[in-house]
C-alpha cells in the first residue's frame, strides 16, 4: 500500500468517525427536543382547546364573524409601517397557530433552544463526515447507498436550519426531523455502509455532480414538506374533533394544540413542494441530457427513470389538485405522501428490488 | 393576540352549530359566500376553468353527448384522473422486464413464469409503454390538455386587453387590509396611488372612488407556455421514438466503418424508420487510448478512455480527426457516434504443416472483469493444411490478461486493465469449425463438437501461456501459432434520434413556464379614497392574489408605506389607531 491510499484510508476513517458523533450529537439534539415537549405540556397549552370548544361562544352573536389576525407587516417592523389585517382566503378555519413545541414555557423554550443548538453542531459534524468520505473515495459523496443516506440527511437538516436562519416558523418540525435523520444515519452505518468504492465509468462526468446533487435537493426538500404535510393530517383532523364538539384523546391534545394551525401547515408544506418541483423537473431533464450523453439515449424507460416520471407526476397531480375545488385539503396531501412515497421508493426500492441501468456499485 | 384567541373560538362555535355539515360542505360554502361577497374582484385573477360537477346532465341528442363528452375531458377533474391513471400505468413496466429495454430479460422471465406470462402477454405488460392502454392514457391526456390550453389562451389574451375590476365594496374582506385616515384629499391619494402603482408597474386604473390595479401576468403566461412545451416535449419524444436507430459495431485499432446496414454488429430501429436514412458518413479508428488510476482507492478506474478517429462526411467527404469519450460522442449530421467499451485484441498469426504462414489478425477478445480479463476463439478457415497438405480448420480458446500477475501466484485472472504485463494462454483443436453450416455463430466461442484436441506429449490437452513475440508449436508438425502483439478495440453505437433538439427546446420550455407559473403570484391592490363623515380623507387598501400568499401582505405593506409619505396620517392618531384595531365591527356598522 502506498502512501496515497494512506492517507485515504484515513480520510474514510476520519469521516466514519465524524458520522458517528453526528449521530451522538443528534441523539442530545433528540433528547432535548423531548424536553421541550415535556415541559411544554406543562404549561397551559388547552389553552387554545379550550377556548376553541366553548368558552367564548356564549357571547357571540348569529351573524358569521370573520377572525382578522392584526399582525406586524413583518418581523422587521418599522415603526410607522402600517398595521395589515391579514384574513384567510376562502375555505380554510380561522385558527390561530399552536404556540409551538415549548407551549411558552421558559423551561421548555430553554431546552428547545438547546435542542437547536445541538442540531447545528451535529449537522456541521455531518456536514464534515460527508466532506471527509467525498475526499477520501476523491469524487462527489453520493456514488453507493451509503454516502447517499448520509448526504441526504445532511442536506434535509441544512434546509431545515436554512428555514429557521430565515426566521420561518419550522421549529415544530425539530423532534421529528432529528428523529428521522438519527433512523437514516442508523440505517446507513449498519445495512448500506459500503467502504470506499470506485466509480465506473459511465458516472465519469459533471451531470453526476448537477444531476445527483439537484436530486438529493429535491429529496431533502420533498421530505420536509412530506412532515408537513403528516403534521397537517393529524392537526386538520383534530381541529376537526373540536370544530365537531368531540374530546380528542388527552396525547392529543397536549402535543396538537401546540402545532401550528392546519392551515398554516397546509400552506407550509405547499409552498416547500411547489417550490422545489421546478428543480425535480430540472433534475429529470439534466438526467436525460446525461443519459444522452452517456447511453446514446436521452430517455428509455429504465426503472430508476419510470419512477422519476412517476415521481414527478404524482406531484404534478398535488399541485393540480390543489387549484382545483373539491381536492385541496386533505385529498391533496393523501397525494403529496403518495408523492413523497414515489420518491422513496424510486431511492430505496429501486436499488434494492429493481436492477437496470442505474445500479452499480452494489448497493 | 388574545383577542384572536375569542374571535377564533367564536367562529367555531359558529361553525358547529351548523350541524351534520361535512367539512367539504363547508369549505363549499364559504367559498360561494366568500365569492358572492368579492363580486368582480376575484374574477379572471386566472384562466383556470371553472369546475362543473360531474352530475350535470347532458342536454339530449349526439352533439349534446359529444359536448359534455368534451366538457369533462378538459375539466381539470379528468386531468387530475388522468395524470393519476398515467403514474399508475407507468408502475408494471418499471418491475416486469420490458422488451425495449432487454429481450433477454424477458425470454428468462416468460421461461421462469409459465403460468402469468400469457395473461401479461395478453395486457402488454411486456411493452407497456407503448401498450394500447398506456397510449390510450396519454393520448387522452394530451388532447384534454390541448382542450383546455386553447380556451385558456384565448382568455388569457382577452385578460390582457381588459383592465382590472374595480373595488368590491367591501375591501375589509379581502385576505389584505389597511386603513388610515388623512388630510390629503381623496382625489389626491388617487392619483398618488395611481402614479405609484404604474411606477411599480401594475397595470392600474382610476375607478369611481378607488384605484384598482394588478400584477403578475407572467404567473398565467408561465402556466400556458408550461403546458404547451408539455406537448412539444411529447410530440418529439414520439417522433424520436418512430423514426430512431441505434446500431452497435466493435472496431479493431486501425480498421473502419462506413454507415450503412451491413456494416453493423446489431441494428435496432423505430417502426416508422427508413434504412435510406441512414446518414452516410464513414470513419476509422486511428488510435485507442486508455488510462488507469495506479495509486489509491480507486486504483484501476479508468482516467482516459479516448477513441482518436478520422472520420468523412457524405460519401466523398473531407477526412477530419476527432476523438470520442465517454459521454462525449460525435455527432455527424445528426447521427451521433458512441464510445461504448474496449478491450483488447492480441494479433496472432498461424504457420501451416508446411511452414506457410496461411493467418495473421488482431482477434477481438471480450472483457469478462473490470481488470480486463478477456476471453474468445480464434478461428482459423481457410487455407490451413497440415503437414500432409490436406485440408484441415484450427480453433483456439484464447484467454487473455494485460497484467499478468507472475508464475506461481495462484491466478490466472488480470490484475490491472492496462497491458503491463500482456501474457496470451492458448489451447487448440484441429478439425471442423462448424461454420459451413450455415447455423449462424458466435464468433467468440469456439464449438469443439466436431474438433479434436491437440494433445502435448503426455497426452494432456496441449496449453500453453505466451507472452509477446513467443510462439507455440503445434503438436506432430500440424504448424505453430505466434503472439505478435496486442491492438486495442472499442465498440461504437451509432444513433440517430430525430427531433431531439426539440424535447430539449420543450424541456428548457418547461422549467422557464413552471417557475414563472409557481413563483410568480397573480395580485391584485385596490385603494380607495373617500371623504369621511367628519371630513377627513379615509384610505382603505386592500390585496388579493390567486392563492394565499406570504407576500402579499408584505407588498401591501410597502405599498401602504409608500402612499403613506404622500397621505400621511391625519392628527387625530387615536382614533385612526381604533379605526384599524377593529376593522370588522366597522365593517359591520
Ligand atoms: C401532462 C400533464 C400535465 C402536467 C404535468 C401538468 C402540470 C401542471 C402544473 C405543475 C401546474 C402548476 C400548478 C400550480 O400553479 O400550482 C399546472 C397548472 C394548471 N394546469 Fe396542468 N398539467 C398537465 C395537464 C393539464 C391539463 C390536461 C389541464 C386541463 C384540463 C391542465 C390545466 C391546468 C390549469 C388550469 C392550471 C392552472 C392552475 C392555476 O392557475 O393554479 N393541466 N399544471
Amino acid at each position: 500500500m502506498n502512501l496515497a491510499a494512506a492517507t485515504n484510508e484515513n480520510l474514510a476513517h476520519t469521516s466514519n468517525v465524524l458520522i458517528y458523533s453526528s449521530m451522538a450529537v443528534y441523539t442530545i439534539a433528540f433528547f432535548a427536543h423531548i424536553a421541550e415537549w415535556v415541559f411544554g405540556s406543562r404549561s397551559k397549552v388547552g389553552r387554545t382547546a379550550a377556548a376553541l370548544t366553548g368558552a367564548g361562544a356564549a357571547g357571540s352573536s348569529p351573524a358569521k364573524i370573520q377572525v382578522q389576525v392584526a399582525q406586524q407587516g413583518g418581523a422587521t417592523a418599522v415603526l410607522d409601517r402600517p398595521k395589515i389585517i391579514t384574513r384567510s382566503a376562502a375555505g380554510s378555519r380561522d385558527v390561530p397557530d399552536g404556540p409551538g413545541a415549548a407551549g411558552g414555557t421558559f423551561k421548555g423554550d430553554l431546552w428547545g433552544r438547546i435542542a437547536v443548538s445541538m442540531t447545528v453542531l451535529a449537522f456541521l459534524v455531518q456536514a464534515a463526515g460527508v466532506v471527509a468520505r467525498a475526499l477520501s473515495v476523491q469524487r462527489a459523496p453520493w456514488g453507493n447507498m451509503y454516502e447517499f443516506s448520509i448526504t441526504f440527511s445532511t442536506v434535509a437538516v441544512a434546509a431545515y436550519l436554512i428555514l429557521l436562519a430565515l426566521k420561518k416558523n419550522v421549529r415544530w418540525m425539530g423532534l421529528l426531523l432529528v428523529t428521522t435523520v438519527l433512523l437514516d444515519l442508523g440505517i446507513a452505518t449498519t445495512v448500506l455502509y459500503t467502504s470506499s468504492d470506485q466509480l465506473v465509468p459511465a458516472l465519469h462526468s459533471y451531470w453526476l455532480w448537477i444531476h445527483v446533487s439537484t436530486a438529493i435537493i429535491c429529496g431533502a426538500v420533498f421530505y420536509i414538506g412530506a412532515v408537513g404535510t403528516l403534521l397537517y393530517l393529524f392537526r386538520d383532523s383534530y381541529e376537526n374533533k373540536l370544530a365537531n364538539g368531540t374530546e380528542p384523546g388527552s396525547f392529543a391534545q397536549s402535543v396538537l394544540s401546540r402545532l401550528p394551525a392546519a392551515a398554516t401547515l397546509d400552506k407550509f408544506s405547499y409552498r416547500v413542494n411547489a417550490a422545489v418541483f421546478p428543480l425535480w423537473t430540472f433534475t429529470i431533464i439534466a438526467g436525460a441530457i446525461w443519459a444522452g450523453d452517456a447511453w446514446g439515449r436521452y430517455w428509455g424507460w429504465d426503472p430508476k427513470e419510470v419512477w422519476s416520471f412517476i415521481t414527478w407526476v404524482a406531484y404534478a397531480c398535488y399541485l393540480h389538485a390543489r387549484a382545483t375545488a373539491g381536492w385541496k385539503g386533505r385529498k391533496a396531501a393523501y397525494l403529496a405522501l403518495i408523492a413523497f412515497g414515489c420518491w422513496l421508493f424510486n431511492y430505496y426500492g429501486v436499488n434494492i428490488f429493481v436492477t437496470g441501468k442505474h445500479s452499480y456499485a452494489g448497493v | 393576540m388574545s383577542n384572536t384567541r375569542t374571535d377564533a373560538a367564536e367562529e367555531h362555535a359558529n361553525e358547529s352549530e351548523r350541524e351534520g355539515e361535512s367539512p367539504g360542505e363547508r369549505e363549499g360554502r364559504q367559498e360561494r359566500e366568500n365569492a358572492a361577497e368579492l363580486g368582480a374582484a376575484g374574477s379572471q385573477l386566472s384562466t383556470a376553468p371553472r369546475e362543473e360537477a360531474l352530475a350535470t346532465l347532458p342536454a339530449m341528442g349526439v352533439i349534446g353527448w359529444a359536448r359534455w363528452f368534451w366538457r369533462q375531458l378538459t375539466s381539470m377533474r379528468v386531468a387530475l384522473i388522468l395524470l393519476f391513471l398515467l403514474s399508475l400505468g407507468a408502475i408494471p413496466g418499471s418491475l416486469i422486464p420490458q422488451n425495449s429495454v432487454d429481450e433477454l430479460k424477458v425470454q428468462t422471465f416468460k421461461e421462469a413464469h409459465t403460468t402469468v406470462t400469457p395473461l401479461y402477454e395478453k395486457l402488454q405488460f411486456f411493452d407497456v409503454y407503448s401498450s394500447v392502454w398506456f397510449s390510450a392514457i396519454y393520448i387522452l391526456l394530451f388532447i384534454s390538455l390541448i382542450g383546455c390550453i386553447v380556451p385558456r389562451t384565448g382568455q388569457f389574451i382577452g385578460q390582457l386587453g381588459s383592465r382590472p375590476p374595480g373595488a368590491p365594496k367591501r375591501l375589509t374582506r379581502l385576505p389584505a387590509y389597511t386603513t388610515w385616515r388623512t388630510d390629503a384629499a381623496p382625489e389626491e391619494v388617487r392619483e398618488a396611488a395611481l402614479a405609484m402603482m404604474r411606477k411599480r408597474r401594475f397595470r392600474a386604473h382610476a375607478v369611481d372612488d378607488a384605484v384598482a390595479a394588478e400584477k403578475g401576468y407572467l404567473r398565467e403566461a408561465g402556466n400556458l407556455m408550461f403546458h404547451v412545451a408539455l406537448i412539444v416535449m411529447l410530440v418529439a419524444f414520439a417522433t424520436g421514438q418512430l423514426f430512431k436507430s441505434e446500431g452497435g459495431k466493435l472496431i479493431v485499432q486501425g480498421d473502419g466503418f462506413s454507415n450503412t446496414l451491413t456494416q453493423y454488429d446489431d441494428f435496432k430501429s423505430g417502426s416508422l424508420y427508413d434504412t435510406d436514412s441512414l446518414v452516410p458518413f464513414s470513419f476509422t479508428l486511428d488510435k485507442f487510448i486508455g488510462t488507469y488510476e495506479r495509486n489509491g482507492p480507486q486504483i484501476g478506474t479508468p482516467r482516459k478512455y479516448e477513441a482518436h478517429v478520422t472520420y468523412a462526411e457524405g460519401a466523398y467527404g473531407k477526412p477530419k480527426k476527432a476523438v470520442i469519450k465517454v459521454n462525449e460522442p460525435l455527432v455527424v449530421d445528426g447521427s451521433k457516434v458512441y464510445l461504448i467499451g474496449h478491450g483488447y485484441a492480441p494479433v496472432v498469426s498461424v504457420k501451416d504443416g508446411r511452414g506457410k504462414e496461411v493467418y495473421k489478425t488482431a482477434v477481438p477478445l471480450l472483457p469478462i472483469d473490470s481488470n480486463a480479463t478477456s476471453t474468445g476463439a480464434i478461428k482459423v478457415m481457410d487455407g490451413y493444411r497440415d503437414k500432409n497438405g490436406k485440408k484441415d480448420q484450427l480453433g483456439f480458446q484464447a484467454f487473455f490478461v494485460p497484467t499478468f500477475a507472475g508464475n506461481g501466484k495462484g491466478t490466472m485472472f488480470s490484475q490491472f486493465p492496462a497491458a503491463d504485463f500482456p501474457v496470451l494462454a492458448l489451447n487448440g483443436y484441429h478439425g471442423s469449425l462448424g461454420v459451413d453450416s450455415g447455423l449462424p455463430q458466435n464468433v467468440y466461442q469456439l464449438n469443439t463438437s466436431k474438433m479434436k484436441a491437440f494433445k502435448d506429449g503426455k497426452g494432456d490437452k496441449l496449453k500453453q501461456r505466451l507472452l509477446p513475440g513467443e510462439t507455440m508449436k503445434l503438436p506432430d508438425g500440424a504448424g505453430s501459432i505466434t503472439f505478435e502483439g496486442i491492438e486495442q478495440w472499442a465498440t461504437f453505437q451509432i444513433s440517430q434520434q430525430p427531433a431531439s433538439g426539440w424535447a430539449l427546446t420543450g424541456a428548457i420550455g418547461a422549467i422557464a413556464g413552471l417557475a414563472g407559473s409557481l413563483f410568480i403570484q397573480r395580485r391584485r391592490v385596490w385603494v380607495r379614497a373617500v371623504r369621511g363623515a367628519d371630513g377627513v380623507t379615509v384610505v382603505e387598501m386592500a390585496g388579493l392574489g390567486r392563492s394565499e400568499s406570504a407576500k402579499l401582505p408584505e407588498e401591501l405593506a410597502d405599498l401602504a408605506v409608500t402612499l403613506h409619505d404622500m397621505a400621511p396620517t391625519a392628527p387625530d392618531e387615536a382614533s385612526a389607531e381604533a379605526h384599524s384595531e377593529e376593522p370588522a365591527e366597522g365593517a359591520e356598522k
